[in-house]
């Protein structure tokens, strides 16, 4: 047999003796978990998310709510969070950050939001996306400028990917990560980003799909916090709306 | 190459308590290791309020795993089913030797010069490094923590934290004696040296090598946790993509990382979430403008069945790897990382281990607990740790009982069935107290060496029972 198979027939042998369930704490895990494990492993199901959803930490009821929620969280990770009223307003933002930084040259990708921003800025830019990115170059820009599928103001996180934010590198190789977004791309959960995900992409699903919560982080030297281990040290979030 | 304990293993119960019993003494590193964690605990804290209800939390968390490893017969060949649909290539191996094997073919094939790798505990497991390294690979380990270990030539001390023994200024003189870089006593300025010297390595590398966290049936994806940005990097700029896992790491739905992503976080960092919690599935695609060309998957047994076939201890197939185990456990903070001499260090190491290379040699282990049950208190998916550890002394117990223990339990039981043996027994024992804690009999004299024995009392209970028992029942009345 090769590997494969014996791993597999070791499986099904394995699991022919039944496990007790864990001890569950609470009364709707023990109700949704109970009937399952009567009606044998095949039947087994885990609890639904919205069932699980209520006991994770909030993420706002109302828009109003869950901005400010996003906004705090993304605070306290050490991002940098703007809300300005236009596509011009975010294009200026970005062009000052370039100035005062003196960045040299910024990469980005071609999408509706990021475009106007890299037209405005002072200096060098680099499209990653015309039409495969040259890690080389990639690597010589001072900041990434892409867009992204989901912020979620439970955790402060930003869901991009590789089919609408300009592939992997353009969002973790240069030093600093600049995300521009729309209000109502803003979810309460995890569970809402990954499910717009799904249905985005239905039955083709993007390489890569990655949730950042702030800046690139180590605790590893003395578990004290350092910003900027490998990916980027800064993160800017610009809010269009 | 380091002679690996698992390769001594008759020795490994020796080398344990030699070890513990230096760094027990050893107080500085104790309370380094204790200061460290100290930032731990209070952030964990403050993320665990964030959670509406936290053990509500627990309870789906571990139902989503138990679910997923009690279907592993379904749900694993329904992932692989969607991995390859979306392009990537899955490899079995039964053992950590044909999961070697198998890495260094795709090596070759790939006709690899410069590998680089982001923390795979794993890959530690199979000892890929070494096995790399003798083939002539040259390989660099990118996580900062395995970076650092990997340069000083030690195992990781503790599989999230890898070198939270190590002091800024052996940092400090590691970097300036390998990288020649000038002397700094700021942990920012060295990560900023890791970060410099790594860049390059980055996107010269034609074979990236990362873990995985979780498995997802639903969608064949694969899903990394990281803080640093590593492995985001890893699988992202090498031609070819091989990530190495254990077969238990399936979960069902996408749906469920809602879930074990942040408590994953919060329970073994304190934190809201992981820096980078990444989905691949399979290599880049048409139309995305990076990424890399293959992406492998390597699926590794090696004993896991095993576990799976017990299913008393099913459950600690569940564990998601934070580490939350080790940092509450009291024995881990006293005898350290290294001492265990195992793969996966701490409470749930002390568990899988002696499944993983043979109850005989390290039942130790499983005496290595106060069974305080912090372990299974942290344990964000429930794993009932302290109590496996019990399990597993029972176990050594049934298959190779000592003789002693068994002259001894003989010797109590036939002592406690006769009252009157009882009695004497007791009253030679109070006699005789004074001279064991003189003499120190060989017997006892371990036992001894770090503890005093209490005063004798004068009496028996029994007998102290008896002249007062009006007094106190009077009282009570
Ligand atoms: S056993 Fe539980 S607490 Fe320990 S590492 Fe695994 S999941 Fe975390």
């Amino acid at each position: 047999m090769n590997a494969r198979d014996t791993i597999l027939a070791r499986i099904r042998e394995a699991l022919r003796v039944p496990a007790p369930l864990p001890h569950l704490k609470s009364r709707n895990a023990q109700a949704a978990a109970v009937p399952a494990a009567a009606g044998g492993h095949a039947g087994l199901t885990v609890l639904p998310l919205d069932v699980a959803t209520p006991w994770l930490p909030d993420g706002g009821d109302s828009p109003a709510e869950q901005l400010q929620l996003l906004t705090e969280n993304l605070e306290k990770l050490r991002a940098t969070v703007v809300q300005v009223a236009d596509a011009q307003a975010a294009a200026e933002y970005v062009a000052r950050l370039a100035h005062d930084r003196g960045w040299g040259r910024v990469a980005y990708h071609d999408h509706s939001l990021v475009g106007p921003l890299a037209a405005a800025l002072p200096c060098e830019t680099y499209r990653v996306d015309a039409p495969a990115c040259d890690k080389r170059a990639l690597e010589s820009c001072d900041a990434g400028i892409t867009t992204c599928e989901a912020l979620i103001s439970q955790t402060g996180s930003l869901l991009v990917s590789s089919a609408t934010g300009g592939g992997r590198g353009l969002s973790i190789l240069p030093h600093v990560h600049v995300v521009v977004a729309t209000l109502d791309q803003i979810v309460p959960t995890l569970g809402d980003a990954l499910h717009q995900a799904k249905e985005r992409h239905a039955g083709r699903l993007p390489s890569m799909l990655s949730f950042i919560t702030g800046p690139s982080r180590t605790g590893d030297i003395e578990r004290i916090l350092v910003l900027g281990a490998h990916g980027p040290k800064e993160l800017f979030v610009i809010l269009v709306g | 190459m380091i002679a690996h304990p698992s390769d001594l293993p008759r020795l490994a119960k020796k080398k344990f308590l030699h070890d513990a019993a230096e760094h027990v003494r050893d107080t500085s590193h104790r309370s380094f290791v204790r200061k460290a964690l100290g930032g731990y605990y209070t952030s964990r804290d403050t993320q665990k309020a964030r959670f509406r209800d936290w053990e509500q939390a627990r309870d789906a968390a571990s139902l989503a795993k138990w679910s997923a490893v009690n279907r592993l017969d379904e749900l694993l060949p329904r992932f692989v089913a969607n991995f390859e649909a979306n392009g990537g290539q899955v490899h079995w191996a039964r053992t950590a030797e044909e999961a070697r094997d198998i890495v260094l073919n795709l090596l070759r094939a790939a006709k690899a010069k410069a590998v680089i790798k982001s923390k795979c505990m794993t890959s530690e497991e199979i000892h890929l490094n070494a096995a790399m390294e003798e083939d002539g690979y040259g390989v660099v380990e990118s996580d900062l923590g395995e970076f650092i270990q990997q340069l000083r030539g030690e195992p990781p001390y503790h599989f999230v934290f890898p070198c939270m023994h190590v002091r800024r200024d052996e940092i400090s003189d590691l970097f300036q004696k390998n990288l020649g870089t000038a002397p700094t006593d700021s942990p920012e300025e060295l990560t900023m040296i890791a970060r410099r010297h790594m860049r390059q390595l980055y996107v010269d590398a034609d074979v990236g090598i990362t873990g995985a966290n979780f498995l997802v049936a639903e969608t064949g994806q694969i899903s990394i946790t990281e803080n640093e940005g590593n492995a985001r990097l890893t699988a992202a700029l090498p031609r070819v993509h091989i990530a190495i896992s254990g077969i238990e790491k399936v979960v069902e739905h996408l749906d469920d990382l809602a879930v074990l992503l942040p408590m994953l976080a919060t329970a073994g960092a304190g934190q809201p979430m992981t820096c980078y919690n990444t989905l691949y599935a399979g290599p880049r695609k048409d139309g995305e403008c990076d990424g890399p060309e293959e992406m492998h998957l390597v699926l590794l047994d090696n004993q896991r069945t095993a576990i799976l076939a017990d299913p008393e201890q099913r459950d600690s197939l569940h564990c998601i790897r934070c580490g939350a185990c080790l940092n509450v456990c009291p024995i881990f903070k006293n005898v350290g990382g290294f001492t265990y001499g195992t793969t996966y260090q701490g409470p749930i190491g002390s568990v899988i281990t002696p499944h993983l290379r043979g109850l005989a040699d390290w039942n130790h282990l499983s005496g290595a607990s106060s069974l305080c049950g912090a372990c299974t208190d942290a344990c964000p998916v429930r794993i009932d740790i302290h109590h496996h550890l019990l399990h597993n002394r029972r176990n050594a117990a049934r298959t190779a009982p000592s003789r002693w223990e068994r002259l001894g339990h003989k010797l109590f039981v036939m002592v406690a069935r006769r009252p009157w043996l009882f009695a004497t027994g007791g009253a030679v024992f109070r006699k005789t107290l004074g001279l064991v804690k003189a003499v120190r009999p060989p017997l006892v004299r371990n036992w001894l060496a770090t503890r005093d024995l209490p005063a004798a009392p004068e009496k028996s209970f029994r007998a102290e029972w008896r002249s007062r028992k009006d007094d106190i029942l009077h009282e009570r009345s």
